[in-house]
C-alpha cells in the first residue's frame, strides 16, 4: 500500500489481528475499557506524554450539553519537522488506527468521530476514504457497532491546510469549527469543552492504534516493552546525516547511542531530539534515554553529521517558527522574530555574548509567558545550539556567514 | 468577473455549503473546495460564502488569510511546493530551489505569467526520510534531484492545451 517504503524495523503493530482489540473492547464495561488503558500506563504518542486513560476518564465522567454529542478526534496535523511515523501509520495501519478511534468512543460515550489530517497529507484521503467505506459495510462504524446495541459510531475526515500550530489539540478544534488556528485559553480543556463546546478526546494518531494494539493483547503485555515509567514500543522518525533514514520501532528507554548504532550515524555530532520544538542533544549527551523520565519525545530524531554548522540548523528553525507562529500572543509573535535577527547577527559574526545573554533571557520570558506549547517550545532549539556549540557560533568570519 | 460567472459561483457556493452543513464548521471544507477548483478564494466568492454562513465576511477573509493553503491572491494552477524544513534542507533542497526558478523564470512566493504555476515553500511535508520532497498540488515527489525538475514540471505541462479550461485536481 505504501509506495515510499519507510519502514525499517517489523513493527509490533503488524501482530495485532485488525478487529480483536475492538472485539475484546466490546465484551468489556466502559470502565473497564479505560481501566485496561490505564493499567498499560500509556501516555500520549504526540509528544506531551499525557496519560491516555486519564484523558479518557476526565471525558467519560464529562457532561454532555443538551443536544450534543461527545466526540474522539484523531490528531494526524503531523506537522513537527523530522517527523512521518503518523504517515506510515495511516497507509499501512489504518485500520487499527480507526479501530483505536472506535474504541475511545465506546470508552466515553461518543458517537461522532474525526480524524483532522494535515493538508500535505491530501495524497492519502482515498486510501483513508476506502478504508472507512470498508469498515462501515463490515459493521465496525455506524448504528449497533458489531451487534452491540446502542453503539453508534461513525468517523469522518476533515482536511487541516497548512498550518503548524493546529497540531496543538484547541487550535485543532478551532480550525474544526470552521476559525483560524488559534489556541484557546486551557482550561477549560477539551475532555470538558471541545469541538462545539462538548467534551472531546482529542488523540495522536500512534496512541490510537496503541491503543488498539493494547486491547487485543491486554495491558501487562504492553507493559513489559519499555521502561516502568515510560510503558510500551514507540515509533521513531530518523531522518538527516544516517546510513538509513526511515521510521523504526523501539521499546522506549533506549539510549541515543543505542539508536544511532541502528540507524547508521554513531559518528553524529549531535542529534534534534523532538523536532524544532525539541532539543538538539551534543554527543556528550548520547548515554541518555528516549523515555517520558528522560527526554519525552513524540519520536522525531535528526541526526547531524560532524560536518554540519550548527548554527544553519538552529536558523532553519526559527524560520519554521517565524512562519507557524499564529501571531495571537505577543511573546511568541515577536520573541521569534527577535531570536530570527539574533541569529542572523550570529551568523554576521556581530554578536556580542552580553546580547547573547539577552536573547537567551528573551528565550525564558518565551517559554514562560507563550500561551501555548509552540511559543513555550521554539526557543529550546536555539538555547540548546548556543548552549553546546557556544565556541562554533561566536565570533564567525564573515567568510563563514557568507557560506 | 461577467455577471453569468459570478451567477455560476454563486450557485456552486450554494450548493457547497448546502453539502457541508449551513454553519461555520463547514467553513473550512467549503473554502478547501473552492480553493481546489479555483486555485484560490476571491473576494467575491469570500461575500458569497459570508452571505450563505450568515457570518461576516471579515471572518471569512480572516480565515483565508491564516491557512498556507487557502489564497487570496490568484494562484497558478498547480502549487509547487518544495520544503524547506531542516531535514530536506540537509538532503539539498537549496539546489532543487534553486532549478525550480530557473525552469519557471520566477522566484518563490511568485505566479507564472501564464497563470500555471505558482512556486511556494513549504513548511515540512513529512517526507523527511525522502528529502528533497515537492508537493504539486496533490502529488508528492520524494528525492527530487535538479536534474528532475524539468521532467516534473513537464508532466504538469501535459494536462493544457485542449483540455486548458478544466479545473486542475491531479
Amino acid at each position: 500500500m505504501n509506495p515510499m517504503n519507510s519502514k525499517k524495523t517489523p513493527l509490533t503493530f503488524d501482530t495485532i489481528e485488525p478487529g480483536t482489540g475492538l472485539a475484546a473492547a466490546l465484551k468489556k464495561s466502559r470502565a473497564d475499557i479505560i481501566g485496561e488503558v490505564a493499567a498499560s500506563n500509556l501516555r500520549g504518542r504526540g509528544g506531551a506524554g499525557f496519560p491516555t486513560g486519564t484523558k479518557w476518564n476526565l471525558a467519560a465522567a464529562a457532561g454532555v450539553r443538551e443536544g450534543g454529542t461527545k466526540y474522539v478526534v484523531c490528531n494526524a496535523d503531523e506537522g513537527e519537522p523530522g517527523t512521518f511515523k503518523d504517515r506510515v501509520l495511516l497507509l499501512d495501519y489504518a485500520d487499527l488506527v480507526f479501530e483505536g478511534m472506535t474504541i475511545a468512543a465506546r470508552a466515553i460515550g461518543a458517537t461522532k468521530g474525526i480524524l483532522y489530517l494535515r493538508g500535505e497529507y491530501v495524497y492519502m484521503r482515498p486510501h483513508l476514504d476506502g478504508v472507512l467505506d470498508r469498515r462501515r459495510k463490515a459493521g465496525q462504524l455506524g448504528a449497533d457497532i458489531l451487534g452491540t446495541a446502542g453503539f453508534t459510531f461513525d468517523i469522518e475526515i476533515r482536511m487541516g491546510a497548512g498550518a503548524y500550530v493546529c497540531g496543538e489539540e484547541t487550535a485543532l478544534i478551532e480550525s474544526l469549527e470552521g476559525h483560524r488556528g488559534e489556541p484557546r485559553n486551557r482550561p477549560p480543556f477539551p475532555v470538558n469543552t471541545g469541538f462545539m463546546g462538548q467534551p472531546t478526546v482529542v488523540n495522536n494518531v500512534e496512541t490510537l492504534a496503541s491503543v488498539a494494539a493494547i486491547l487485543s493483547k491486554g495491558a501487562a503485555w504492553f507493559k513489559t516493552f519499555g521502561t516502568e515509567k515510560s510503558a510500551g514500543f514507540k515509533l521513531f522518525s530518523v531522518s538527516g546525516d544516517c546510513d538509513e533514514p526511515g521510521v523504526y520501532e523501539f521499546p522506549l528507554g533506549i539510549t541515543v547511542a543505542e539508536l544511532l548504532q541502528k540507524v547508521g550515524g554513531p559518528n553524529a555530532k549531535a542529534v534534534q531530539i523532538g523536532g524544532a520544538s525539541g532539543h538538539c542533544v551534543p554527543a556528550s549527551g548520547f548515554g541518555r534515554k528516549l523515555a517520558f523520565e528522560d527526554i519525552a519525545t513524540g519520536g522525531s530524531i535528526i541526526v547531524f553529521a560532524p560536518g554540519r554548522d550548527m548554527l544553519h540548523v538552529a536558523k532553519n528553525f526559527m524560520e519554521f517558527f517565524v512562519e507557524e507562529s499564529c501571531g495571537q500572543c505577543t511573546p511568541c509573535r515577536a520573541g521569534n522574530a527577535v531570536l530570527l535577527e539574533g541569529i542572523e547577527k550570529l551568523e554576521r559574526g556581530a554578536c556580542s555574548t552580553a546580547y547573547l545573554q539577552e536573547l537567551l533571557a528573551l528565550s525564558e520570558t518565551m517559554q514562560l509567558a507563550s500561551k501555548c506549547g509552540l511559543g513555550q517550545s521554539s526557543p529550546n532549539a536555539f538555547v540548546s545550539i548556543v548552549t553546546h556549540f557556544q565556541d562554533e557560533i561566536l565570533g564567525r568570519a564573515a567568510s563563514v556567514a557568507a557560506q | 468577473m461577467l455577471v453569468s460567472q459570478q451567477q455560476k459561483l454563486q450557485d456552486e457556493i450554494h450548493e457547497l455549503v448546502g453539502r457541508h452543513g449551513r454553519s461555520r464548521a463547514a467553513l473550512m471544507p467549503v473554502l478547501q473546495e473552492l480553493q481546489q477548483t479555483y486555485s484560490s478564494v476571491s473576494d467575491f466568492a469570500m461575500q458569497v460564502v459570508a452571505d450563505e454562513i450568515g457570518i461576516h465576511p471579515a471572518e471569512v477573509y480572516g480565515v483565508v488569510s491564516f491557512y498556507a493553503f487557502l489564497h487570496h491572491e490568484p494562484r497558478g494552477r498547480f502549487q509547487v511546493r518544495l520544503c524547506q524544513t531542516i531535514s530536506c534542507d540537509l538532503a539539498g533542497k537549496s539546489r532543487v530551489a534553486r532549478q525550480l526558478e530557473n525552469e519557471l523564470g520566477i522566484t518563490f512566493g511568485e505566479t507564472t505569467a501564464d497563470g500555471r504555476f505558482s512556486l511556494e515553500w513549504a513548511s515540512c511535508l513529512g517526507m523527511c526520510d525522502q528529502g528533497p520532497a515537492l508537493l504539486v498540488n496533490e502529488r508528492v515527489y520524494t528525492k527530487v534531484t535538479p536534474d528532475q525538475v524539468h521532467a516534473v514540471l513537464d508532466d504538469c505541462r501535459k494536462v493544457f492545451g485542449a483540455h486548458a479550461a478544466q479545473p486542475v485536481h491531479a
